[in-house]
């Protein structure tokens, strides 16, 4: 066999493993689409369930997970940013720092259902918060830490450092230089991993099981002392756990919640890959 | 005269802005010093609070029946808590999603890397990244509807709620993590490395083989580990497909259960600090130690492919 045709057959032989990855990937997206379509209406977004979930609409399980993504947020952002700003404008190399990524590197590698456990334990147990919106977003706030960590380290990174320089050579102090200077630049990259950490939090399931949701509560939370009906938990009991569920309730819903996750995908993907651009030029 | 009271009161204020710049600065060092010991602060209260409840359970049963175990029956009149069997389940699972999707995984990524035009490149890149994003109760919704009748038909079993389904779930939520980590890892060598192997008169094909693929063999392999990280520790879409029968697999088409859908599923039933809620944390425990084994063990790969690197 001569050297092309071999190559030729290599080259096949990888395009169809990545297409057996791409399109079923596709498919699935587009399949929940067609599904679940037909169900989206004002009706089915904004009304309470009835009937054992059976009719009625999923208003609740969306107001949710808008809550608990908005409490997640609140905490992880403030937490991730000054732990990324730590590690690259303050921490001198050294054993502290090395702790400090292998500390990073556990948590993104730390099973979601564990989440749930700790939280379970300390939010919801130790600190008395019972079941409710606060133990879940801090649990949530947990879980995403690490990516948002990570994508704001790399964003900040990539401010040169001449910026740094010029800023400190005219007298502005260290935190002033990052207030003004860095920070500003590194906002793309941070609100990137910010949404992605969203777009994770909207979709988790195992950890809000133990820590926030509510099986069936026909109306909406009070408060972050709460419990409330989330979609990812709602979807699970409905394709599982009630008898007689209509199919097209269980499309809807799965859309619904594959919409809210890929809007902030593509929210983030955009930014991204503007901001990108915006550096070459 | 008055010039220079004005002057001096100038110079105060000044030095009185720089102190309190100077106090500012302090307090904020001090504060951010803190946030940046956040995840130090968490990994440690999870092992805590994992152990302070877990180790509990070793009050009621020896650590002996719960490791070596052969049943996991928590809710009968003589309840056994033997862990082997959830063992054998996520190893099971596992297994099956490494065949699935390393060979997919790491084929793909040299595509991704070293075949695919720029264009192409990007658009793949993107819906990879979408499949990590969507949520694992939206595949396992679809495990339940869909694939589960294929595994039902095509192999011809009673219950397509198998292992195998799992599986097959399982290696879709890994394959963005090993796609893109080997991805990472190829991008990274040096263009030299392919332009001397083109240039001896090597096919780019001989080149990926013979030359890119040996070169980043340590972040290929890290990826996989992290991919095995994240299969072992998969929950919901396990939950919904493998059946949990708690029982020692046979095979991949017999149902079986993990340690992460046992703690999902059993957890609201338990009567909070029985003997049961302790064991399911004490499940989270045995959990927890393997996928940080997992995720050292490609941390240390990783760090070193960078040193060779430079």
């Amino acid at each position: 066999m001569n050297k092309k045709t071999q190559e030729r057959i290599a080259f096949s032989i990888l395009t169809f493993t990545a297409m057996l990855v791409v399109i079923p990937t596709l498919l699935i997206i587009g399949y929940i689409f067609v599904k679940g379509i037909g169900m989206i209406n004002w009706e089915f977004l904004t009304a309470m369930p009835r009937k054992g979930m059976t009719e009625g609409g999923i208003y609740p399980a969306i107001i949710g997970t808008l809550y608990l993504v908005l409490g997640t947020v609140l905490f992880a952002l403030p937490l991730g940013i000054g732990s990324a700003i730590y590690l690259t404008e303050y921490a001198k190399q050294g054993i502290l720092s090395r702790l400090i990524r292998l500390a990073i590197l556990n948590l993104a590698g730390v099973p979601s259902v564990v989440y749930g456990l700790f939280g379970l334990g300390l939010f919801v147990l130790f600190l008395g918060f019972g079941s409710s919106i606060l133990a879940g977003s801090l649990t949530l706030a947990c879980l995403i830490l690490p990516i948002v960590i990570t994508a704001s380290e790399e964003a900040l990174k990539s401010v040169p450092q001449s910026y740094r320089e010029a800023s400190l050579a005219l007298g502005a102090t260290k935190w002033q230089t990052i207030q003004k200077v860095v920070l500003p630049h590194a906002t793309p990259g941070i609100t990137t991993g910010a949404i992605l950490g969203i777009g994770r939090a909207a979709g988790e399931t195992a950890p809000i099981l133990l820590t926030v949701a509510a099986f069936f509560l026909p109306r909406l939370p009070k408060s972050f002392f709460d419990q409330a009906m989330v979609l990812p938990y709602h979807l699970y009991i409905i394709s599982t756990q009630v008898p007689n569920m209509p199919e097209e309730i269980k499309y809807g819903t799965a859309l619904v919640l594959l919409g809210i996750v890929g809007v902030f995908f593509m929210i983030a993907t955009t930014i991204r890959i503007k901001f990108k651009m915006d550096n070459r030029a | 005269m008055a010039d220079t009271t004005m002057e001096i009161k100038k110079k105060r204020k000044s030095l009185n802005k720089n102190m309190k710049n100077s106090m500012g600065e302090f307090v904020i060092e001090k504060v951010i010093f803190v946030l940046g010991m956040t995840s130090i602060a968490i990994i440690a209260l999870i092992f805590l609070f994992l152990f302070r409840t877990g180790i509990r359970l070793f009050d009621d049963i020896a650590l002996k029946d719960f490791l070596f175990g052969e049943f996991w029956f928590p809710i009968s009149v003589n309840s056994q808590y033997g862990i082997l069997p959830l063992v054998a389940g996520s190893v099971m699972v596992t297994l099956g999603a490494v065949f699935i999707s390393v060979p997919l995984g790491i084929g793909s990524a040299i595509f991704i890397a070293e075949v695919a035009p720029p264009k192409t490149k990007t658009v793949l890149k993107v819906i990879i990244e979408f499949l990590s994003a969507i949520p694992s109760v939206v595949l396992g919704f679809l495990g339940i509807v869909i694939l589960s009748s294929w595994v039902r038909v095509t192999f011809n079993i009673s219950s397509g709620f198998t292992i195998l389904t799992g599986s097959i779930l399982v290696s879709f939520m890994a394959l963005p993590t090993i796609i893109s980590i080997s991805d990472d890892a190829l991008n990274a060598l040096p263009k030299e490395y392919r332009e001397a192997s083109l240039a001896l008169g090597a096919t780019r094909w001989e080149t990926i083989l013979y030359a890119l693929v040996p070169a980043a063999s340590s972040g290929i392999i890290a990826a996989v580990m992290l991919g095995i990280g994240r299969a072992v520790g998969e929950t919901m879409t396990v939950m919904m497909v493998t059946g949990n029968a708690a029982q020692i697999p046979g095979s991949f088409l017999v149902s079986g259960r993990t340690m992460t859908a046992t703690i999902a599923a059993e957890m609201g039933d338990t009567v909070r600090n029985g003997t049961h809620y302790h064991a399911l944390f004490a499940v989270g425990i045995v959990l927890l130690a393997m996928t940080s084994f997992i995720n050292l063990i490609a941390d240390f790969v990783l760090s070193r492919a960078k040193k060779e690197g430079r």
